[in-house]
């Protein structure tokens, strides 16, 4: 088979690794190929801040398939090279080990990387960024009882390293410079009562404060925050967000704002390139709008939906966004957009068990999170897709089934 | 072994499910498209019990992560779960639900 048939993906993160499945999956029987900076096979990071940490799962449990199911399948899975240049005119791609490799249709799923810290000393030792299986590795060592542990960013990924670190019988302090925990995600009553979650378990929460500087000669041994605190510390873990890995797509001419802009099929503005996962900036159909989400849900099926298209089966990307976390034994999903002006509605209460919280625009919910409540967050979904309207007194009754709200309506019901 | 009574049969509507204990062993008591099926209730990639997810289209799915399990074959459908669920002999008598293990 020639190069010219060939499916080139380039990025072998969770996304890579399920379009080149996919591919196959859909009956494709050309060449695949899979490339990758990293020396792992494709995995999935959830479990790289939660079990890993917590030495409950090994590192290559994340794997997506073992090694060799890659070659069982078909698919060539190169690592440890990276692409340097994406020649669009020719279809083809310059690889760090001097390969050329040509292409049908380019996948791009570089994913992203950790954003630093900026104006602090970040080389020293004990302190940590947390993107990749070796970061996971290298921290999981640092998890030693009696320690302090300092988390800069009180994101998802930071509070679930704090909860992590808490469980392994670290002292941990997480600092966050905005007022209120998980400021980009969620509605500032809904995130307080993670914060009070973290604070029953003995995680010192500091709010709107930033860090100033990193001590420490080798090894760090303090945070300094610009009021002039200094928060002792044996490890610092940053976890700041994400930067989408454009570069590659920008260079070839791709159009690019907060990731490689695509349509809901994966087109990039480019012939031929597609993109895939966290690195793009995606029309989604059901919200109307574009958007770039950093989860698994995304990194797989907008990957396998991109996969399907570029061999000529129309598959829309158009799912609800929803992603889990899990802290302090407390299983947190939200799906759904939280939305400037929502007003929350809760139903049963997080600190005594399973709760859930709606955020509503009038009586339409945009947004659901569910605190050890999986179960029902099917059936938000299902609401927030039908856009239909339901009664917050309705939502906020234990006694009502979601299951029933969700239900198709019935004759002469309002619609 | 053999056949224990676990329920009533009317006691699980459609697209829902209970859990139940056999002895120590957790089991599912699921209705799908209107029949019955039992399996194991602990999902095989964490602990959850599959008896508090959704079941749509002859599948339960984890109310954790969202993994879905076949409810005639046990087989894992989709990640993060890969290891199947086992599945056991049901049969509704006089109105009693009875599963064999």
């Amino acid at each position: 088979m020639s190069d010219s048939e060939r499916i080139l993906i380039i990025g072998a993160g969770q996304a890579g690794g399920r379009a080149a499945e996919a591919l196959r999956g859909a009956g494709y029987a050309g060449r695949v190929t899979l490339v990758g900076d990293e020396a792992e096979p494709p995995y999935e990071r959830p479990a790289l801040s939660k079990g890993v940490l917590l030495g409950d799962e090994a590192p290559e449990s994340t794997y997506v398939h073992g090694q060799e199911a890659w070659g069982v399948k078909g698919i060539e899975l190169v690592t440890s090279v990276r692409a340097e240049a994406i020649a669009p005119g020719s279809r083809s791609v310059l690889f760090s080990d001097g390969r050329r490799m040509g292409y049908r249709h380019l996948i791009l799923a570089t994913g992203s990387r950790v954003r630093p810290l900026i104006g602090v000393d970040d080389t020293l030792g004990g302190v940590h960024y947390l993107r990749t299986i070796v970061d996971a590795r290298r921290l999981a060592k640092e998890l030693v009882p009696g320690r302090r542990m300092v988390v800069i960013g009180g994101g998802f990924i930071g509070l679930e390293v704090a909860s992590s670190a808490a469980k392994r019988g670290l002292a941990v302090t997480v600092v966050e410079r905005q007022a209120a925990l998980l400021e980009r995600a969620l509605p500032a009553d809904i995130a307080a009562a993670i914060e009070r979650m973290h604070r029953a378990r003995g995680v010192d929460v500091r709010l709107g404060a930033a860090v100033s500087a990193l001590h420490g000669t080798g090894r760090v041994t303090a945070v300094g925050l610009a009021d002039g605190t200094e928060l002792p510390a044996d490890v610092v873990v940053i976890g700041i967000g994400i930067i989408p890995n454009t570069e590659l797509a920008e260079a070839a001419g791709a159009e690019s704002a907060d990731g490689v802009v695509t349509d809901e099929f994966g087109r990039t503005s480019v012939e031929g390139l597609w993109a895939a996962g966290d690195v793009t900036s995606h029309y989604n159909p059901v919200l109307g709008r574009r958007l770039r989400l950093e989860s698994w849900q995304n990194a797989q099926n907008q990957a396998i939906a991109v996969a399907k298209n570029t061999i000529g089966t129309p598959a829309a990307y158009a799912e609800v966004p929803w992603f889990w976390s899990d802290q302090h034994g407390v299983n947190i999903q939200v799906t759904g957009m939280a939305e400037a002006g929502a007003r929350t509605v809760w139903r049963g209460d997080p600190s005594a068990g399973k709760a859930m919280a709606f955020s509503l625009l009038g009586e339409r919910i945009v947004c659901a999170t569910a605190f050890n409540a999986g179960g029902d967050i099917r059936f938000a979904r299902k609401l927030i897709e039908s856009r239909r309207p339901v009664q917050a007194a309705a939502l906020a009754e234990a006694g009502t089934k979601l299951k029933d709200l969700a239900a198709p309506a019935q004759v002469g019901a309002a619609a | 072994m053999g056949w224990h009574t676990v329920a009533e049969a009317d006691a699980v509507g459609d697209e829902e499910a209970f859990g139940v204990k056999v002895g120590e062993v957790p089991i599912a008591i699921v209705r799908a498209g209107g029949a019955l099926h039992a399996v194991h209730d602990i999902c095989t990639h964490q602990y959850a019990h599959l008896s508090d997810g959704y079941v749509e289209d002859g599948c339960i799915e984890c109310p954790l992560h969202q993994g879905r399990f076949n409810l005639v074959t046990g087989a894992a459908q989709c990640a993060p779960c890969t290891e199947p669920i086992k599945v056991y002999p049901l049969k509704v008598e006089g109105g009693k639900v009875l599963v064999e293990l």
